[in-house]
């Protein structure tokens, strides 16, 4: 990278993070709403209805309400941890959008080592579960952080050979590049040639991000709400958008390794990266609203003796094959 | 070796729970938006109203319930009490071949009360809807209602005289019976008893 920061730059990095900020608020009740009605069709109900037509208005009402909260701190619970978490989730997040070209005009900061800068941060979510569970001295958040950990560090792996046998395909880190090396029909894509990459990094995925049916950390049957048990209004709404926000992180970055990121049959552009997202993010709710929980060991047996080898086994193959 | 090509051919279950949940999202919703939308009757036929008596095929005033006080035990609530009727006097044929059996130096044979119930009250301000009671009455006599219209302002308004009710809902249905009878029909409730009963007349 250059050394010397033009002011150009920097400007450029600051107005696309205010963009990212505007973009996950809205995407944040977007989700919220689509989740709910998702959730309402498959068990056959209205979902959210009386706020507004078809009850479009009913997340701005529920952002609303978080807002206009009291923030209430347990006794005896660590004052900076605990003010620190929800922060520390939400702020970092906002880093993750930076390298992601939405197309080839919109991307916020183009750099060559975007898939690590990605990497790196995500890494920051797992740091503000712990010092959620950990700071709200509550034994339900601590068994939730605790989870969160042993989840989120065991998940990272996987999803770290998958990514790293598309860095090895196509030979460089930039995510615009890899958009780059693919074409627009959907046999052009990642996926076609990388099947077994794509599967263990959405399940991954759906691990890093908490998801059902690997939401463990915030189980509410076993632990009320896991490490955000004790976090009220704006706190908990921190985490809250940070979760979707990841949701957002996470399937972007999917799309670009394994479905062509902005390219599509015709007319490429922003639009078709936010189609695959948003079907994604989709997948993601659809799996939410079909699979149960699973258990605890059921959760690190299937990272550890399914995904990781599987993982190794297509990072060596494709290296193989790199290196023919 | 085995194993793992079997969980690998278990994987399919996955696919085929995502297809129930995915035809599931294609149908429409079947939330009923009363009060903007009016509630069908076979919406209604799905719900757990109070418990009611019912009737005898012959006589509908007359319950079916032969006061075994089965469903008495049975409620968690004690929400039901019951009594038996009164074992009617007995007649003077009856009186003077109970003296004569006597006096031969039998048992005289003294008269059964009978098998109904005398009072069959209900409280509803109790009663949690378990079903308890109408999984054990071994005739049948008790079903739900589908009154899904019922309000009150006392306490004493949900203390139902159930032989009451019945005999009302029976007169009621007797004075019209041509605008109940297709209502009825056109329930598809799961017992026939509750089918005759609809949530009009309550």
């Amino acid at each position: 990278m250059n050394a010397t920061i033009s002011f150009d730059s920097v400007l450029h990095v600051v107005l696309a993070l205010v963009g990212v900020a505007v973009f996950v608020g809205l995407n944040g009740l977007l989700l919220v709403y689509a989740e709910r009605k998702v959730a309402g069709f498959i068990q056959r109900r209205p979902g959210p209805y009386e706020v507004g037509p078809q009850g479009i208005l009913q997340a701005v009402a529920d952002a609303l309400k978080l807002i206009g909260k009291q923030l209430v701190r347990p006794d005896r619970a660590d004052p900076l941890l605990f003010w620190m978490a929800p922060v520390l989730a939400f702020f970092p997040v906002l880093l993750l959008f930076l390298p992601i070209p939405f197309s080839p005009l919109l991307t916020g900061w183009d750099v060559n080592l975007g898939l690590l800068l990605i990497l790196a941060f995500a890494g920051f979510n797992v740091l503000a579960l712990l010092l959620a569970g950990w700071g709200s001295n509550n034994k339900y958040g601590l068994l939730g952080a605790a989870r969160a950990v042993a989840q989120s560090v065991a998940y990272e792996i996987p999803l770290l050979l998958a990514v790293l046998a598309i860095a090895f395909q196509e030979g460089t880190l930039s995510l615009s590049a890899i958009v780059g090396g693919q074409g627009g029909m959907p046999w052009q894509w990642n996926i076609a040639v990388q099947p077994l990459a794509f599967l263990i990094f959405f399940v991954s995925a759906l691990g890093e991000t908490n998801r059902a049916p690997f939401d463990l950390p915030e189980a509410e049957s076993e632990l009320t709400a896991g490490f955000h048990t004790e976090y009220s209004g704006m706190g908990f709404g921190m985490f809250f958008l940070a979760e979707y926000a990841n949701m957002i992180v996470a399937c972007s970055v999917c799309t670009v390794l394994f479905l062509g990121g902005w390219k599509g049959p015709f007319l490429d552009g922003a639009w078709w990266f936010l189609a695959k997202v948003y079907g994604l993010l989709l997948t993601m709710m659809w799996f939410r609203w079909t699979y149960p929980r699973v258990r605890f060991d059921q959760l690190l047996n299937l990272n550890w003796r399914w995904l990781l080898p599987l993982g190794v086994l297509n990072l060596l193959a494709t290296a193989f094959v790199m290196k023919l | 070796m085995a194993s793992i090509f079997r969980t690998l051919a278990d994987l399919w279950s996955l696919v085929v729970g995502l297809g129930i949940t995915g035809k599931e999202f294609c149908k429409p919703g079947v939330t009923v938006h009363y009060p903007r939308a009016e509630v069908t009757p076979e919406a209604a036929a799905s719900f757990r109203g109070p418990i009611e008596l019912i009737g005898l095929d012959k006589d509908p005033a007359k319950p079916k319930c032969i006061a075994c006080m089965l469903c008495v035990s049975a409620c968690p609530s004690n929400c039901i009490a019951v009594t038996r009727a009164p074992t009617p006097k007995p007649t003077p044929e009856e009186l003077k071949a109970m003296a004569e059996a006597e006096a031969r130096g039998e048992k005289p044979k003294k008269p059964a009360p009978p098998k109904a119930p005398g009072t069959w009250t209900y409280d509803f301000s109790l009663c949690s809807l378990c079903g308890s009671c109408v999984e054990v009455c071994p005739v049948d006599s008790i079903g739900f209602s589908h009154d899904i219209y019922m309000v009150g302002t006392r306490r004493e308004d949900f203390v139902f005289d159930q032989l009451a009710r019945l005999a009302r809902k029976a007169a009621a249905r007797k004075a019209e019976p041509k605008k109940a009878a297709p209502e009825a029909a056109s329930a598809p409730a799961p017992a026939p008893e509750t089918a005759a009963t609809p949530a009009s007349e309550a």
